[in-house]
């Protein structure tokens, strides 16, 4: 009987081995699926946007291009409309002025989204549990394009050509950077 | 027997071993459900066909995520946008590589012992001493080879994309600066549960498949050695060959 021992330790370990390894699969990748992993230190700041457009839970928080957490959860908040960040900003980084503005952004021209946070000039800091007063969403690519095709076609009867279409597209662009402009909130 | 093979034609011939593959295939099962009431003998080839390939599976697994990741890499680069590694990595390994790797490792590492060692049993006559105390060799040698060799399959699988997601992020980004973060929420956004199924029915199929050729192979290599060699060597080329076109079929039926 005993060079059954070996056998059955190796078989169940490879047979837990291998059901971990699905488990881990089926309930990991999918973003329906389950999260397990131990909550990461920092303090959590909420932050409420117009639209997140592909924003994530994971998505990295950065500051002048350093990453200084991450995005926690995502809801919809029912009240205002809006979308309810909660960013999880390392410990080590808590001298943010709490006049910051959020924003999302584009990793690269076609990367996801990260949230950006612009320095303000408070002396006071942002703490677990407050809110940024300044957000800007998403720049939304389909609406970038909406706005650029209807300013070319309004301009086309007066300009014409390659000239025209260079000009609409920067037209275009400043027009949403007004649409998505910081706003005030409480 | 043999005089009517090279009577008949190769598209006979082909037809003909088609249809004895199947019948094969159909005693297999039928003996499967039989050799379930044993499972200390499947336990047995599990542990054979499983645990036994284990480290070559995970040595694979994370050289072929590493090397997903160095080639995802350079190429996403090109358009700016790294942070997809994740995605890219998960449903190459995931839906391709991952089962169909596995299949190829399994053949060789697992199918071909398999076939050697059936093929011996008959080069010795095992199997027809079995015959002549009324036991069945299909339920006792062929049926738990099979089965194990089905569920060590997606198994198999699920370990080596497990280690190759690790490697891919080992490379990704340790060594190439890839955000951690990005990496996994991109991951988790793009990759759905229908993906994850996608490869686990591939490795199923596959496992089938494998173990299906190398016990086939095995039952009726020629009793000699230059017989059970030439079956080994064909249970590698059919494995690997018929996965591929499975992989192919399959994929298409997916998409």
């Amino acid at each position: 009987m005993r060079p059954n021992r070996t056998l059955e330790v190796g078989t169940g370990l490879f047979v837990l081995l291998g059901f971990a390894a699905l488990g881990f699969l089926t309930t990991q990748l999918p973003s329906s699926g389950l999260k397990i992993g131990g909550a990461k230190k920092g303090y959590h700041v909420l932050a409420k946007f117009d639209n997140i457009g592909d924003l994530k839970a994971g998505s990295p928080v950065s500051m002048a291009g350093v990453r200084i957490g991450d995005v926690d959860s995502i809801r919809y908040d029912p009240q205002d409309f809006k979308a309810a960040v909660t960013l999880r900003i390392d410990p080590q980084y808590n001298q943010i002025p709490d006049d910051s503005d959020a924003s999302i952004q584009t990793q690269g021209l076609l990367g996801g989204k990260y949230v950006g946070i612009g320095p303000g000039g408070s002396d006071m800091y942002l703490k677990d549990g407050s809110q940024v007063a300044f957000t800007q969403s998403a720049i939304v690519l389909e609406t970038l394009v909406n706005k650029f095709f209807a300013n070319f076609a309004s301009r086309d009867n007066s300009d014409s050509g390659s000239s025209g279409s260079d000009k609409s597209e920067s037209g275009g662009s400043t027009e949403s950077g007004h649409d998505t402009g910081k706003e005030k909130q409480k | 027997m043999s005089a009517v093979l090279h009577e008949e034609n190769l598209i006979l011939r082909f037809v003909r071993t088609v249809g004895h593959v199947s019948l094969f295939f159909g005693r297999l099962l039928a003996q499967s459900v039989a050799a379930l009431a044993r499972p200390r003998l499947i336990v047995h080839q599990i542990y054979n066909a499983g645990a036994r390939s284990l480290i070559i599976i995970m040595l694979s697994g994370f050289f072929v995520g590493a090397v997903l990741a160095l080639q995802g890499f350079s190429l996403l680069q090109r358009f700016g946008s790294e942070e997809a590694l994740g995605i890219a990595a998960a449903l190459g390994l995931l839906k391709e590589l991952g089962p169909v790797v596995t299949a190829l490792l399994f053949a060789g590492r697992a199918g071909t012992a398999l076939t050697s060692e059936i093929g011996l049993m008959r080069a010795t006559d095992q199997l027809t001493a079995m015959e002549m105390m009324a036991v069945d060799p299909m339920r006792y040698v062929a049926a738990p080879r099979f089965l194990g060799g089905v569920i060590a399959m997606p198994l198999l699988v699920a370990i080596f994309n497990v280690v190759g997601l690790f490697g891919a992020q080992l490379i990704g980004v340790q060594q190439m600066g890839v955000d951690v973060g990005s990496f996994w929420s991109q991951m988790q956004g793009s990759v759905g549960l229908n993906d994850v199924f996608e490869g686990v029915t591939k490795s199923l199929v596959f496992g089938v498949a494998c173990s299906l050729i190398a016990v086939y192979e095995g039952y009726h290599a020629p009793p000699t050695a230059e017989g059970v060699g030439l079956a080994t060597t064909r249970t590698v080329v059919a494995s690997s060959v018929i996965t591929l076109m499975l992989d192919y079929i399959l994929t298409a039926s997916f998409l």
